[in-house]
């Protein structure tokens, strides 16, 4: 008897622990949105004054905010395209190769992910003054992309190698071409994966304040307007710029969620290509 | 297909990908080595001379321990309050969540979405000194009736806790998420109390997890400079401030170099050292 209450206590302290903790990592993202619809009573103040809509209605409102917003949804949009497809290439040969040099690649791979990222930073200025390069949206892009493809490879590998390879064998031995079987077979297997590198991509680049600091010259994104702001009073659009992130990351988490569940019930049969297979009963073969 | 070009394959797979990094992470970090052994009376402006001036060294530790001992108090400390923090959230996530287990994990991931900055502002006015945090604790007396938390060691940690805390949780949400629950079965079987099974089983085999939880937190906090920055003073400035203002306002790149590439070097020998007393105690 003893036990068992004892281990209900137990149970429900647990939980209230991990209820106390989850408020704690939502605490921040609840206040953002409160601040969002926040009429600041002074520039220099960041308390809660009186509610308003006009953050949202016009977010552009604080001057250079969404310019800056801009310059950093295109450098995210660039480095996760070249991150996705460098990682991407680097996952494929790390996981289905053995060839001279992987040792060092992997680790070379690993590395970034281990370095703070001041010391990414710093490293970068000191090349591109050293090699006389101004700094400014390319090299901000460079950078990225150097700090996203490591997230990429290690997302990417993890599909990979969780795949059964079985199912291209299959496919080639029913006389498809290797191309063929790569693509009708291994990416599409491989593609969750690589979508959600670039969803992480996308992410780390959009928010990435320290490698950028070192490596934009006067190039101002997102995070650098923050920064600066900070100096001159934050302006209340920041929060909706906040929420409004949150709000379209729920969203795409929700999407992958559905998309997986959809995919994971049997297919209903398709017009096309089974018409033929669907003339007959089908149910001995499902079933 | 010819046999060269499959032979070949996987180098042209790797080439982009690997030239990108020996360019941009590689060659810089080799360059950031260089520069910190510059002569430190050259100037940007004027160009630095290779003297191997390993002087540079002794020099930014005389002047900036006490900012490195902060750097690592201030991480080691948000470190572990993130494993104390992070380990029940995980464990119920990957144990007791059932059908809530999605939602969950949502919920930890969801805010790394909301700018890092912004949400690091955030904590600006929860800790304010007319918020109800500090009206709390000064109705409690546990802060005096003038006490404040922002400007203080405590909403730095607290912010650096915060920053990391979802990469303390995720990995030890994986290694819980992968046991084996039929051993946990087997040790309650055998009569084992809850405490027992979790300190013998339970903790045991989520290792992994800690310990890559543990680096993953460490290692970005000790480097972080935006707590700092935007909720302490200049009293609360951990290493990465001063590196920032050493490139970026005082241009003494020599000394920032050194004070970097000491960073990386500590942070080396701790994490060789910290994985390398795991592997013991578990072989």
């Amino acid at each position: 008897m003893a036990r068992r209450l004892w281990r209900r206590v137990a149970d429900h302290w647990v939980l209230a622990a991990a209820a106390l903790v989850l408020g704690y990592l939502l605490l921040p993202v609840v206040v953002v949105a409160g601040l969002s619809v926040n009429r600041p009573s002074s520039r220099l103040s960041y308390d809660f004054h009186e509610a308003t809509l006009d953050n949202w209605r016009d977010p552009c409102a604080a001057p250079g905010m969404c310019a800056a917003l801009l310059r950093s949804v295109q450098i995210g949009f660039l480095a996760t395209a070249i991150s996705t497809v460098l990682g991407t290439l680097l996952a494929f040969a790390l996981v289905r190769y053995r060839f001279r040099g992987r040792t060092a690649l992997n680790l070379l791979v690993l590395a970034p992910m281990a370095t703070p990222e001041v010391v990414l930073g710093t490293s970068l200025l000191a090349l591109l003054v050293a090699a006389g390069v101004p700094q400014g949206f390319w090299t901000v892009v460079i950078a990225h992309v150097m700090f996203c493809v490591s997230f990429v490879v290690v997302t990417v590998r993890a599909r990979l190698s969780g795949m059964d390879r079985r199912l291209e064998e299959a496919a080639l031995d029913l006389y498809a071409s290797e191309w063929q079987a790569f693509c009708r077979v291994t990416l599409p297997m491989a593609l969750p994966g690589i979508v959600a590198a670039a969803l992480l991509s996308f992410s780390l680049s959009f928010d990435d304040f320290v490698v950028t600091n070192f490596t934009s010259g006067t190039t101002v994104t997102f995070p650098m307007y923050v920064w600066g702001a900070n100096q001159r009073g934050i302006p209340p659009q920041v929060n909706v710029v906040g929420t409004a992130m949150f709000a379209v990351a729920l969203l795409l988490m929700a999407a992958v969620r559905l998309r997986g569940r959809r995919a994971r019930q049997p297919a209903p049969p398709s017009r096309g290509d089974a018409g033929a297979a669907s003339e007959r009963p089908v149910s001995a073969e499902v079933g | 297909m010819s046999g060269t070009y499959r032979r070949l394959l996987p180098y042209l797979l790797v080439l982009p990908g690997g030239l990108w990094l020996v360019v941009f992470f590689l060659l810089p970090a080799v360059q950031l080595v260089a520069t910190s052994l510059y002569d430190p009376a050259g100037s940007l402006a004027d160009g630095y001379a290779m003297t191997w001036a390993f002087g540079n060294y002794p020099d930014a530790i005389r002047a900036y321990w006490a900012h490195f001992g902060r750097s690592f108090g201030y991480a080691g400390l948000a470190t572990a309050l993130a494993l104390l923090l992070g380990y029940p959230l995980a464990y119920v996530i990957a144990l007791r969540a059932g059908r809530w287990q999605h939602l969950l994990l949502v919920c930890v991931v969801a805010p790394m979405f909301t700018s890092f900055l912004v949400r690091t502002l955030a904590w600006k006015a929860i800790l304010a000194d007319t918020g109800p945090v500090v009206g709390l604790l000064r109705e409690v007396h546990l802060l005096a009736p003038d006490g404040r938390l922002l400007a203080s060691p405590v909403a730095v940690v607290t912010s650096l806790t915060y920053g990391y805390l979802p990469f303390m949780v995720l990995p030890i949400y994986a290694s819980l998420q992968r046991l084996d629950r039929r051993l946990l079965e087997a040790a309650r079987d055998l009569n084992a109390r809850p405490a027992q099974v979790f300190w013998t089983v339970t903790l045991p085999l989520s290792r992994p997890g800690v310990v890559a939880g543990t680096l993953l937190t460490v290692i970005p906090a000790s480097g972080d400079y935006i707590s700092a920055e935007l909720l302490g003073t200049p009293r609360d400035y951990m290493i990465g401030n001063v590196i920032d203002a050493a490139f970026l306002v005082r241009l003494d790149y020599p000394q920032g170099a050194a004070l970097s590439v000491l960073l990386l070097l500590v942070i080396l020998v701790l994490t060789i050292g910290y994985l390398r007393r795991g592997a013991e105690e578990v072989g």
